[in-house]
């Protein structure tokens, strides 16, 4: 069998974030009721003209600048030509030969780590079309234009990935990074954030690509990468088995997963796309540029990177606590009060028992029940040794489903940590006391017996006795000390 | 006799009181009633609405306001939205569709107080020279009804020819007010692309549609322009520039006015056309200005070109009759693709159908550079070209078209010399640039246009240009018979 090189890239659909459509001033926002969202603009009714919403340029230089893109000083607005009932004009306005941004690029940290640039061939500016709408209409099809007419920033990458993992890491960088910006709601449920992939498999080694097929409109990472993975499976059995891949459109089927054809390249349209004579070139000035750049927030690698360096952390940690401007915001938060010397502390906590509360619960960040000066006020108890890491866990829970301060929890429920060396050394008498055969066999070289009696102290403090005193204080005991 | 009177004078009945919106609406609608049959100039009536908006204009000018085209009547080429009222597009397609808005055209002289009439007959989404290709019939010339009154804006013309409306709108693509105003013997203005706004105009070729103006003089015309001029923010072609004081600008001399004779004019064409722009530059040079041989090199492609533009736009513009939202839809479709097969076969006449095809061809893959391309780079060419004559002189001049108004029938079915008809006007479509047609002359008893083309934005020494042989000639005020 031969060794096969899977070759991808993705063309990714960001809706940008505007409040009104890219060429009508009708509302942006999803779930409308059908059709109250579209003027006679969106309609394409007769006589009406596009007129571009400039704050979807903004947007879009956005973008190209966060991944040092060239920003086009000169775009077009083309037209794409085709048939379709929920596209009114008979057209979609897009940019072809000259889109707003060009060549850009993006590391991507992968599973294991490595850090892979992806190329982006260009990003531009386009119209989204309505939706067919198929359930509860017997022998016809409802046509829904609200969606007509959202901008879309098209993100069109190199084929420069080489398996699905690698596919889903890019695309989750992109998703991260139009978040970071605020250009697109990331919602990919509402379809505000989809791609096509094209993939193709190749013999290792060789330079020359294979023919890819280009699976269309998936909208889940998950499905991003079962897709592919499908779609390699298929191309590489097909090639094996005397067969060759055809270039198509094929639609991947989640409940099936697999991907079925959709259209062949010769049944594909002929777009004849021509420059839009309603819609002047968008001439960009460096002016504009600047002002735009110097809106940019701090991106998810630099950040990634200041915390790493700022609170030791490691890599991957950084990288998680910069996934989300509100995440790297409620950590940073919270390691200000708690000190950084402390952030590893802080950073474990928000990675583990925050965040698995928040998805448990299916709460954004944002609206956390436990606020980062709630989080490092219980955390601070755990570095002045009145609670142990394991009470601070229970403390927790009841900070979240109660809503309470750490202090007030503790105090209330008597977790306090037991750092009296006196009153431990009471207890552990009292034990040895309790257990003399126990004692007997530890003194006699049974050393495992030495859990044993941690147990018992903890089990008789309900483990509200300090962890590293008790161990330095029974190793003493049982010893036999004075 | 009301209609006789200019726009300025029918101003000074109106603030005079010897006359009231009301009765000037009246008489025209009088006029149109006995007249219109015979000429099929128009495809809507609007007289109880023209009433309505009469009334509201006397009322106005009885509340002290005043205004040039205060409770002045019009008629609106059919191409132009208007709220409430059938815009049809000379086309079966839209024969059901009643706009839910007014174009900004439309807008702006109902602000300014004039008063709608009527919509006018005119080619099929103002596709062809004739008035021919009208789903609603062709349009008859009132100086012969056997002949056509040229196109696509011949009901507009028709109708101020006889007296019907004191002025019209109309677009010109590639000389569709210019040639028709000239085969009818009245003053057309073609401004310059982005001078006037094109939203609510059905478009038929984006980058050289361009709303204007029939009137029966060119002082008339510069009023009306006024009024229509300026940017529109929801035309991102529309050019944000102040609109000059036409009118006022009117009656300046013509001394050292330098007119180019474009060489590409006069190449073949018949004596006796020459002989009468010959006549015109003759009375140009008596009123001081200078003429200047000029050439422009590439102009006898400017009928190729046009044909591979305007139709490749048009086949992308008219897809959103697809028979889905509005206008004509076939019946009992079967499936989508039957429903736009059939709402388009049926709905569309013959010439839309033969550009929509010639520009479909003219934009797929394997085509484009060779005629697209090439056409838009030729098009610089003759852009260029204008420029540089433009350097030399103040405005070139010309015929309008190259014989009288033909017979009808005689070309609508060999499309190629339909669209040489085209041959003088297409270049200021394809440069942007404005144009005047006026009548200069009569051969075979049938008028002929004077044709004066400007640089940009050169709208006032165009009209005065106009207005200064107007008021030294007295072509423009001959009425064709029974019209007077």
């Amino acid at each position: 069998m031969a060794d096969w090189e899977v070759v991808i890239g993705l063309e990714i659909h960001a809706q940008l974030a505007t409040r009104s459509k890219i060429f009508s001033g009708s509302a942006t926002a999803y779930g409308a009721p059908p059709n109250t969202q579209a003027d006679l603009v969106d309609l394409a009714y007769p006589g009406v003209l596009p007129v571009l919403n400039a704050e979807a340029v903004r947007m879009a230089v956005k973008f190209g600048l966060s991944i040092g893109a060239e920003v086009a000083r000169r775009s077009v607005f083309a037209r794409k030509n085709y048939f379709y009932p929920d596209l009114p004009k008979g057209y979609q306005i897009s940019q072809y030969e000259l889109p707003v941004v060009k060549q850009g690029r993006l590391a991507v940290m992968l599973e294991d780590g490595t850090v892979k640039t992806v190329g982006i061939t260009r990003a531009h500016l386009e119209e989204d079309a309505g939706k067919s709408l198929h359930e509860g209409l017997a022998h016809a099809s409802g046509i829904d234009l609200n969606r007509a007419g959202t901008p879309l920033l098209e993100i069109v990458s190199e084929p420069d990935m080489r398996s699905a993992k690698e596919a889903v890491a890019y695309m989750k960088k992109i998703h991260t990074l139009v978040r970071y910006l605020e250009i697109c709601d990331g919602n990919m449920q509402e379809g505000s954030f989809r791609c096509d992939a094209n993939v193709s498999v190749r013999p290792r080694g060789r330079e020359k690509f294979g023919t890819r097929a280009e699976i269309k409109n998936l909208n889940s990472f998950r499905f991003v990468g079962r897709a592919i993975n499908f779609e390699v499976a298929r191309q590489i059995e097909l090639i094996e088995s005397g067969g060759t891949v055809v270039q198509e459109t094929r639609l991947y089927d989640s409940d099936k997963d697999e991907t079925r054809s959709m259209r062949s390249k010769e049944e594909a349209n002929d777009y004849r796309y021509f420059p839009d004579p309603d819609l002047l070139p968008v001439q960009i000035e460096e002016s504009f540029v600047e002002a735009v750049r110097a809106t940019l927030p701090e991106l998810p690698d630099d950040k990634a990177a200041r915390f790493a360096h700022d609170f030791a952390l490691s890599a991957y940690d950084a990288g998680v606590l910069s996934a989300s401007r509100e995440l790297g915001a409620y950590f940073e938060a919270a390691v200000a009060e708690l000190g950084a010397e402390h952030a590893k502390l802080a950073a474990n906590w928000v990675m583990g028992e925050l965040s698995s509360a928040l998805n448990r619960d299916g709460i954004d960040i944002e609206v956390s029940r436990v606020l980062p000066e709630q989080l490092s006020a219980l955390l601070a108890r755990i570095v002045d040794q009145t609670i142990s890491g394991k009470i601070a866990k229970e403390v927790f829970e009841a900070m979240w489903s109660e809503g309470k301060p750490a202090d007030a929890i503790i105090e209330a429920k008597g977790l306090k940590q037991i750092t009296d060396s006196g009153a431990i050394e009471g207890v552990i008498d009292a034990v040895m006391a309790a257990n003399p055969k126990q004692l007997a066999d530890y003194r006699a070289g049974k050393d495992k017996l030495f859990g044993f009696f941690v147990g018992q102290v903890m089990k008789a403090t309900e483990g509200k006795a300090n962890p590293a005193q008790l161990n330095e204080l029974l190793k003493t005991k049982l010893a036999g000390a004075p | 006799m009301l209609h006789t009177l200019s726009i300025g004078e029918l101003g000074r009945e109106l603030t005079s009181g010897r006359t009231s919106s009301v009765e000037l609406t009246r008489h025209f609608l009088g006029r149109i009633e006995r007249l219109n049959p015979a000429l099929n100039a128009l495809i809507t009536l609007t007289a109880e609405l023209a009433l309505a908006q009469a009334e509201a204009a006397d009322a106005r000018r009885a509340a002290g306001e005043s205004g040039p085209l205060l409770g002045i009547p019009l008629i609106h080429k059919d191409i132009f939205c208007t709220d409430g009222v059938r815009t049809s597009c000379g086309s079966r397609m839209l024969d059901n569709f009643v706009a839910p808005y007014d174009a900004t055209v439309v807008a702006r002289l109902k602000a300014a107080g004039a008063v709608m009439l009527a919509k006018a007959n005119m080619d099929e989404f103002a596709m062809g020279s004739s008035n021919e290709t009208s789903y609603y019939g062709p349009v008859r010339n009132p100086w012969d009804t056997t002949k056509v009154p040229g196109g696509s804006s011949g009901g507009s013309a028709a109708a101020t020819a006889a007296r019907l409306t004191p002025f019209a709108t109309g677009t010109d693509t590639g000389g569709s007010i210019r040639q028709p105003a000239a085969l009818t013997g009245v003053t057309g203005v073609k401004p310059t692309y982005g001078r006037v706004s094109r939203y609510g105009l059905v478009a038929f070729a984006s980058s050289l549609d361009q709303a204007g103006v029939f009137a029966r003089s060119a002082a008339d015309a510069a009023i009306v322009l006024e009024a229509m001029a300026g940017f529109d923010p929801r035309d991102s072609t529309s050019i944000d520039a102040p609109v000059p004081n036409y009118p006022a600008a009117l009656g300046a001399p013509l001394k050292g006015l330098k007119i180019g004779l474009l060489r590409e004019f006069f190449d073949g064409l018949e004596a006796r056309n020459t002989a009468l722009i010959h006549d015109a530059l003759k009375v140009y040079r008596d009123l001081g200005a200078e003429t200047v041989d000029v050439s422009l090199p590439h102009l006898p492609l400017s009928v190729p070109t046009y044909y591979v533009v305007a139709p490749a736009e048009c086949s992308s513009n008219l897809s959103r009759f697809d028979g889905v939202r509005f206008g004509y839809r076939c019946e009992n479709p079967t499936d989508l693709l039957d429903l736009y097969k059939r709402s388009r076969g049926e709905g569309f006449g013959a010439e839309v159908k033969r550009r929509i095809m010639t520009g479909t061809y003219v934009l797929s893959a394997g085509y484009f550079d060779a005629y697209y391309l090439k056409a838009q780079k030729v098009r610089r060419l003759i852009t260029d070209d204008f420029r540089a004559a433009f350097e030399k002189v103040d405005l070139v001049i010309g015929p309008t078209t190259p014989t009288p108004a033909f017979s009808i029938g005689a070309k609508i079915d060999d499309p190629v010399t339909m669209y040489l008809n085209d041959i003088y006007t297409i270049g200021a479509n394809l440069a942007g640039l404005p144009g005047i047609s006026m009548p200069c002359g009569f051969i075979d008893e049938l008028p002929m246009g004077l044709q004066l083309i400007g640089p940009h934005f050169s709208e006032i020494k165009l009209l005065n240009a106009a207005d200064g042989f107007q008021r030294a000639t007295d072509w423009h005020h001959r009425s064709p018979r029974g019209y007077e």
